[in-house]
């Protein structure tokens, strides 16, 4: 299969992922998104692992897992905490951290 | 002996420093006391200098300390005392310890008697520095030190806003002269190398005549503003808003003198510069007659002597014009007494009318004011020139050099001495003769000074009787004052015959006494007494009104400057320098409001921003 078809896959996950970010507000959403956007990049590393014969960015994508997981969960806690203190997770209404 | 000279000025400055640091808790007789000891003290040193050098010619130096290191200009904080300065520094402290004698008496109800001592102490020191000098940065120093008091004391009771006014305008118009000053300093530097007298004097020679012309130029404007010339002599009648021993001290004694002493301390220079000794001759003749005229028409009993002064100094610089700076001197000191004394006599009919010094509200005062009187008699028969009055004299010997050097403007010289004669008999008789014409109030406490007071007066009435025997005339032989002089000016060269001048003497002798007697008996009779201001018309009424001269100066210099300011002020002040710097704060807060809408904490414009940031950043790349 020719890479061009991994690139295209790609970026269009990855811009969905962008999108979503952009105009969801529901938090859990935009980590979701972004959890899309790591993944779109995660298939990009392994098909160029492939496609040169190079173990390297096969690596690179475990790395990228084991962060995106610890993010995840820390980001999914910070909600659960700002839920217990506002009654939502509408990213618009979080702005306190301007004051 | 050098070791004292620093001593001479010095002691007025300490005077200065324990009145004014002191003198509010000291009282009025310790402050006096202390004062006038000082300048006592400093009248005694001098009177030691005097007769040394009385014996040896040889000036006396001492250099305190270098001044100035700056390039290869080096200013020593030295001392110069010469018999020419030694003259004038007797000059100051002597006549100086008398006005500050009479202060004390004629100041004893002022709430700012410490003060004003502080001050006059501060003048005398000033003015001995300028005198006592060796070199021109020392000169200058003391020239706007007595700028400076002369503007303090003519202010004195600054709370008055005329008297406020009076003071910024004579120190305004002593900047302007001193500006021409300073420009001849720098270009004494510039041609010599150096400021110091010996090094300038020395080779005055070796500088070309145009820069020698420029440089005595430019001196001689200092000397205008000083001493008064025309056109920059309007100051000093309204001076006579100060107290009036301030009056006697700064128009009599010191301060006007200086620009005359400067011409003859520069005499070396001058004595090259034959045009500018003209232009010193011509408007000294100029300023003396104008302001001789403007005299007739005065009432006030201290503007007719201050306008009296003027016209003096004027002489003082024709003398020096025509290159007699001795009979400059000579006229200069006698000067000193008898308008010292003429001041003081006129503070003391002030003090004694309490206040008044309009003449047409006087009259008849010889019967109670009986040593004010008689002194100020003295004065001005010594000031118009009256036999063996000190100003016949000194007036004499100007007149005669004034021949030798041109017969016509010897009559225009004596044109003025006549004009003295009819402005002094004029106030001297509506003052003193005639009946009493001031308010009942006055007439009931008039009364002659303390003697505090009349005790200055008297050995100024005796100076003024005896002090033209320094002098003789020159077929006499008997030139003591000349012969002092000659080690400095060189010997004064008399190619007159004895007929001739016995018959200058004559003519001045009969101008004086025949037109003083004749407006002594004119102005006796009542119906002469002059008219109010509003009555007058004609010639009384322009030299009542001094020729519109400040009319003119208003209308030429003072009213376009402050149109043109005025203009500056709407235009560049309050639009172009505002409006930048009121701009540029409200661009900065424009901006600052601008950014601020950006920072709002909301994470989907943040997101936002970033994104449209890396689509940018990428087309940029795919652009390029």
């Amino acid at each position: 299969m020719p890479i061009e078809y991994y690139l295209i896959l790609s970026s269009v996950l990855f811009s969905i992922g962008v999108l979503g970010v952009m105009i969801r507000r529901n938090a859990i959403v935009v980590l979701m998104c972004i959890e899309l956007m790591l993944n779109a990049i995660n298939l990009l590393l392994v098909a160029f692992s492939t496609y040169l014969g190079d173990g390297h960015g096969q690596v690179f994508v475990f790395f990228i897992m084991v962060v995106a997981a610890a993010e995840a969960t820390i980001g999914l806690s910070i909600l659960v905490l700002i839920y217990r203190n506002t009654k939502g997770v509408d990213i618009h209404q979080l702005d306190h951290l301007k004051h | 002996m050098q070791q004292i000279i620093p001593l001479i000025p010095a002691l007025p400055l300490l005077g200065f420093l324990l009145n004014g640091l002191a003198g509010k808790k000291m009282g009025k007789n310790v402050v006096g006391a202390l004062a006038t000891g000082v300048v006592a003290a400093s009248f005694l040193l001098t009177i030691g200098l005097f007769v040394m050098l009385l014996g040896n010619p040889e000036p006396l130096q001492n250099n305190l300390f270098t001044w100035l290191q700056v390039g290869s200009l080096q200013v020593e904080f030295g001392f110069l005392v010469d018999r020419l300065s030694v003259w004038m520094m007797l000059i100051i402290t002597g006549v100086g310890t008398l006005i500050h004698l009479y202060s004390i008496g004629y100041m004893h109800e002022d709430e700012g008697f410490h003060k004003f001592f502080a001050y006059l102490n501060l003048f005398i020191f000033a003015m001995l520095l300028l005198v006592m000098g060796n070199n021109f940065l020392m000169m200058f120093f003391g020239w706007e030190g007595v700028g400076l008091c002369s503007y303090l004391l003519i202010g004195f009771w600054y709370t008055k806003r005329d008297y406020a006014d009076a003071a910024r305008k004579a120190f305004i118009m002593n900047r302007i002269g001193d500006l021409g000053l300073l420009l001849g300093i720098f270009l004494i530097f510039q041609q010599f190398g150096s400021i110091a007298y010996a090094d300038v004097f020395g080779s005055a020679g070796l500088v070309d005549p145009t820069s020698i012309g420029l440089i005595t130029l430019l001196l001689f404007v200092g000397a205008m503003g000083k001493s008064a010339q025309i056109p920059l002599y309007t100051w000093l009648p309204d001076a006579m808003a100060g107290p009036t021993p301030v009056s006697a001290l700064i128009h009599a004694a010191t301060m006007v003198t200086a620009g005359v002493y400067l011409v003859v301390r520069a005499s070396a220079l001058y004595d090259l510069a034959p045009d500018v000794l003209t232009v010193i001759a011509w408007t000294g003749l100029a300023t003396s007659i104008f302001a001789a005229l403007i005299g007739l028409g005065q009432n006030d009993i201290k503007k007719v002597l201050a306008y009296s002064t003027v016209s003096q100094l004027g002489l003082m610089f024709v003398a020096a014009g025509v290159g007699a700076y001795g009979s400059a001197m000579f006229h200069l000191t006698t000067h000193a007494f008898f308008k010292a004394l003429l001041f003081l006599g006129a503070g003391s009919v002030i003090h004694a009318m309490s206040g008044e010094q309009d003449i047409r509200r006087m009259g008849g005062l010889r019967k109670t004011l009986g040593t004010t009187h008689w002194t100020f008699l003295f004065g001005t028969l010594a000031i118009i020139g009256i036999f063996p009055f000190a100003g016949f004299f000194s007036k004499d010997e100007l007149l005669a050099q004034v021949f030798e050097h041109s017969p016509l403007m010897w009559a225009l010289t004596l044109f003025s001495a006549a004009l003295t004669v009819v402005y002094m008999v004029r106030m001297y008789t509506l003052t003193f003769w005639g009946n009493f014409r001031g308010s009942k109030h006055q007439a009931e406490h008039l009364h002659d000074s303390p003697s505090v007071m009349t005790i200055p007066l008297m050995v100024l009435a005796v100076l003024s009787l005896t002090s033209g025997f320094l002098n003789l005339p020159a077929f006499t032989h008997a030139q003591w004052f000349s012969g002092y002089l000659t080690p400095l000016l060189g010997e004064a060269v008399h190619t007159m015959s004895v007929s001739t001048e016995i018959a200058l003497l004559g003519i001045a002798f009969m101008v004086a006494v025949g037109l003083g007697l004749w407006v002594w008996k004119h102005y006796q009779k009542p119906e002469q007494v002059p008219a109010e201001d509003e009555a007058i018309s004609g010639f009384a009424k322009l030299t009542g009104n001094k020729f519109y001269v400040d009319e003119l100066y208003n209308a030429v210099f003072i009213r376009p400057i402050e149109w043109f300011s005025r203009l500056l002020y709407t235009i560049v002040d309050a639009k172009v320098i505002d409006g930048l710097v009121n701009g540029m704060a409200t661009l900065v807060s424009q901006l600052g409001f601008g950014l601020r809408q950006i920072q709002s904490g909301k994470i989907g414009t943040y997101l936002f921003l970033m994104v449209a940031g890396l689509v940018l950043l990428l087309l940029f790349n795919v652009i390029w």
